[in-house]
């Protein structure tokens, strides 16, 4: 059984990455067609940053996606505290509230956003209310869930008389906040606006029903040019997507593990006696 | 202590920008589009619509099952091997979540059509053209490819978390290999894969994009519709209807999903 | 413990913050001094500097100083559709002859102001004063054409060449792509069953609609401007689609051929509007004036391989593709060329209910699998709650005991 599931294993990433492969190699492909490969050139990489229109929407991307998730990271993190202290009805009520866009469809949150701002732009007479401003709140609004999600466990584990003890050792509830509260939820609050960064720079569905015309994220974009005929610069992109992406995870990975092996040092050194370091 | 009044803003981000989009929803699903006056027409129709709302979930639910028979033993595998190793696994499971799932269903289509790298290399073996892409088929592959990591995280999460001491107690009162992953790992493990099957089935049975491009003129699936309805046929009302007959959908097959797992609320732990 | 990752996550978000905002502030920066358009187009239709011909936005830019914010799409109900929508403001928009008269029904589209588009004159008599804007009022022409049959001479044969009935050829299932708007689609019925294409006979529309399905088996796909990816790839080798994009097909893939049925086929005009949500109407007017320029007219069309409506356009033009019979038929073919009306709303109403049909249906065969489907999930469901009810009751009865 061991075995099958290695081949399993094997397989299946097989299958996640041999797409991508076939992306990759065309990003050198001479011509446009997937599938034949005429001669390996570079051209597809010069055209990418000479034309100047990928890019900037790249960035469109990123900055949508560092400020949605800052934003609902800041709210959710507040949230969280608050939700710690309702009385159980409310509690339920909000954990309902959150439970909506996570379970909704997300072509459904499209729509119903979508809805809302043709509604809003009515009301307040704006021409061109989708932008820069429908697409943040759209993002905020999905990502908001997740970093509630994962702060609300490290809140829960907590123990409620730490904050108490700092309060005794002459803390003001602010500094025992900021001092042992958020040390200990920091973990949570990471991880949540890590998920909350990462779904909100490949989310296509939402963006999708509310962007306009004055400021598009790439996945829109690329979505928008896969009804033309595709220009092969694209796939340079998606490599050097690919490349960044994987050079920050495996720097995370590799800083993660260096951490763990330390730590693992100082504990079996502290276990032996020897004062830690 | 006013701390619960941090929250605040919160609810009322969640007012403004969940409740009353739901409420449009619901009101645009009763209102006429050229007249805006109450009817129940548009909902009326949705007996027609019935077929596609069939075929999408009966998709969606084969794929999230063919994830979980893929995905189990992959998170197995995975949180069998040493941590840094599990670490890097994990990593490649987690990259192809963050690139445009457009550009990789694309991939897949210039892999699969009739013209495609695959028959093209069947074709040099003799083997005649066959027709991979543009039917169910293709769908299911595409929402397995698309939504696997889906399943295997949270699956990873849970194996991980299973007491290894269990399985021994288990061996040592007589359990082979089969009995053990029936009796302890598996039962232990539900939470997981029915967190795993819930984030596979939700975004597959509203999916547009890949039965766009990897289904066939009749694979067309509910989210198909509801595009159009907003993006090409002017009529928002009907994709309203629509939205709000999918959202509840979605919510008892979840809910039935949950009842799995019984008392846990959550639904979906990452 | 995470100190280390808590330091990469500070500073991607540091880098990615920085870019974000030298970006946001060399954008208003920008905005201040310029003007910039929002130009909707369809997809494919003007010359963007590939292949060394003319970038006409980038060529605009230069001479005039307003930038264009050039966006695009695929159909005229899609464009319809955002304009309804509402939520985005557009400057000039290309909508087809239907389209217009539409538009202008609805009260979507501001008056031209002709003193700032002194070219529309050299816009040829033939394409004035049409049934869908009699007096000019609302539109100036960018180009005209027709739609028919794209074929790949390699796998089609001959023979079958010169009617629509190709399309419904049983010889090539799988292998035709048809049209993915409405309007298009019911027309080539329309075409083959002999109605008049501004019908608003609802049968004549349902068995128009009957057609379609019965063709719905044979057709590989539908689709818009993908149809160029297919076709010069050779994934499908029929196709139906309008005449210039041919003629770009054409330059990729040299098998590809072209025809105008003998049933008659659909004569086009796409013409530039202003719509009411513009904020830009002079920069607006600018750019219509601008691309009524012979010269631009003219370089632009040879790349399109659209028809120029421009008096002296094609004094800038390769002769060559100035005389191509299929961008410019002969008077004989024209005589079977229709052009669209807008149609009451009742009817393009029905049309989309019934297009919505065609390309819905047939998913009864899956339904039966579907039920069957949710009939055993359902039952296993039952089953697992069953047997936790009774572990639980076990267990309560352990208790108790």
């Amino acid at each position: 059984m061991k075995k099958a599931s290695k081949v399993v294993t094997v397989l299946v990433f097989v299958f996640l990455y041999v797409p991508m492969l076939v992306l990759m190699i065309g990003s050198f492909n001479s011509s446009s067609d997937l599938v034949v490969f005429k001669s390996f050139t570079m051209d597809n990489y010069r055209a990418l940053f000479a034309d100047g229109v990928l890019l900037p929407l790249l960035l469109n991307s990123l900055i949508i996606s560092v400020i949605a998730s800052l934003a609902s990271t800041v709210l959710g993190t507040a949230a969280t505290l608050g939700i710690h202290r309702m009385g159980k009805r409310m509690r339920r009520f909000t954990m309902f509230l959150t439970n909506i866009p996570m379970t909704n469809p997300e072509i459904v949150t499209g729509v119903s956003l979508a809805l809302l701002f043709a509604f809003a732009g009515q009301l307040m007479k704006i021409k061109s209310i989708l932008g820069f401003w429908t697409l943040l709140i759209a993002h905020i609004t999905f990502n908001l869930p997740y970093v509630i999600l994962s702060v609300q466990p490290k809140l829960t584990q907590m123990d409620p008389n730490l904050t108490k003890a700092a309060m005794d050792l002459g803390c003001t509830p602010v500094q025992a906040f900021f001092k042992v509260v958020l040390h200990e939820i920091l973990p949570g609050i990471i991880s949540g606006a890590l998920m909350a960064f990462t779904m909100s720079l490949d989310d296509f569905v939402i963006s999708y029903f509310v962007y306009g015309p004055n400021f598009v994220t790439l996945p829109v974009e690329i979505y928008n040019y896969t009804k033309k005929p595709l220009h092969p610069k694209i796939y340079a992109l998606f490599t050097l997507l690919f490349l960044a992406i994987l050079a920050v995870m495996l720097l995370m990975n590799i800083l993660q593990a260096r951490d763990t092996a330390r730590q693992r040092n100082s504990r079996q050194k502290a276990r032996a006696g020897q004062p830690t370091v | 202590m006013k701390r619960q009044f941090l929250s605040g803003p919160y609810l009322v981000w969640m007012l403004l920008f969940t409740l009353i989009p739901l409420a449009i929803v619901v009101y645009y699903a009763f209102t006429d589009s050229v007249t805006g006056a109450f009817t129940i027409r548009n909902m009326a129709s949705m007996g027609a619509y019935l077929p596609i709302f069939l075929r999408s979930i009966w998709l969606a639910v084969v794929s999230a099952l063919i994830c979980l028979v893929l995905g189990y033993p992959v998170a197995w595998c995975i949180a069998q091997t040493k941590p840094l190793t599990q670490r890097f696994l994990y990593m490649l499971v987690m990259l192809p979540m963050c690139i445009s799932f457009l550009l990789r269903t694309l991939a897949w289509v210039s892999l699969l059509e009739d013209t495609g790298i695959v028959n093209r290399l069947l074709g040099q073996l003799g083997i005649g053209p066959l027709r991979l892409v543009r039917n169910d088929g293709a769908v299911i592959l595409g929402m397995v490819y698309n939504y696997l990591p889906y399943m295997i995280m949270p699956l990873y999460t849970v194996i991980m978390k299973i007491d290894p001491r269990l399985v021994d107690a288990a061996q040592d009162l007589g359990c082979d290999g089969g009995q053990v992953f029936l009796r302890v790992t598996l039962p232990l493990s539900v939470p997981g894969i029915v967190s795993g099957i819930t984030m596979v089935f939700v975004p597959a049975v509203s999916t547009f994009y890949i039965s766009q491009k990897m289904g066939g003129t009749t694979s067309t699936m509910i989210g198909d519709v509801i595009e159009s309805q907003f993006k090409t046929a002017y009529n928002p009302n009907l994709g309203a209807a629509l939205s709000l007959v999918l959202m509840i959908l979605v919510l008892v097959c979840v809910a039935v999903m949950n009842h799995f797992t019984g008392e846990d609320e959550s639904v979906a732990t990452i | 413990m995470k100190k280390n990752l808590r330091r990469v996550l500070a500073l991607v978000m540091l880098v990615s913050m920085i870019a974000a905002f030298s970006l946001l502030c060399g954008a208003s920066a920008a905005k201040e001094e310029t003007v910039t358009i929002n130009v909707y187009n369809w997809g494919q239709y003007i010359s963007d500097g590939t292949d060394g011909y003319i970038d006409v936005n980038k060529a605009f830019t230069e001479e005039t100083g307003i930038q264009v914010n050039y966006i695009t799409f695929d159909s005229n109900e899609t464009m319809y559709t955002k304009l309804k929508t509402g939520g985005a403001s557009y400057d000039v928009i290309f909508p087809s002859d239907y389209m217009i008269a539409r538009l202008i029904k609805e009260g979507m589209l501001l008056p031209l102001n002709y003193d700032n588009i002194p070219n529309a004159q050299l816009v040829m008599p033939a394409y004035r004063g049409m049934a869908h804007d009699p007096e000019d009022t609302y539109s100036v022409p960018y180009t005209w054409g027709g739609t028919g049959i794209i074929y790949n001479t390699k796998f089609v044969d001959e023979a079958d060449v010169g009617s629509w009935d190709l399309l419904w050829n049983e010889k090539y299932k799988g292998k035709i792509l048809m049209f993915d708007n409405p309007r298009d689609a019911f027309g080539v019925a329309q075409f083959r069953l002999g109605y008049d294409v501004n019908t608003t006979d609802p049968q004549e529309l349902q068995a128009c609609a009957d057609l379609l399905l019965q063709q719905k088996p044979l057709v590989q796909d539908y689709v818009m401007d993908q149809i160029y990816d297919k076709m010069e790839h050779e994934e499908a080798w029929i196709g139906v689609y309008y005449a210039g994009d041919f003629i770009m097909m054409q330059a990729e893939n040299e098998n590809l051929n072209f025809c105008y049925p003998k049933e008659g086929f659909n004569l086009f005009v796409d013409s530039m509007c202003i719509p009411t949500s513009c904020q830009n109407k002079d920069a607006a007017e600018a750019y219509i004036n601008f691309l009524c320029r012979p010269d631009i007219c003219g370089e632009n069309m040879e790349y399109l391989g659209y028809s120029v409506p421009i008096e002296g356009a094609t004094d800038y033009m390769d002769p060559e593709a100035a005389a191509n019979p299929i961008a410019y038929p002969d008077e004989k073919t024209l005589e079977r060329g229709y052009i669209y009306l807008n149609l009451p709303a009742e009817t393009s109403q029905l049309m989309d209910s019934l297009w919505l049909k065609v390309k819905t249906s047939g998913a009864n065969k899956t339904l039966l699998i579907g039920i069957i489907g949710l009939v055993v999930v359902i039952a296993v469901c039952a089953f697992f709650i069953i047997r936790k009810n009774k572990k639980k009751a076990k267990r309560k009865s352990l208790y108790t005991k």
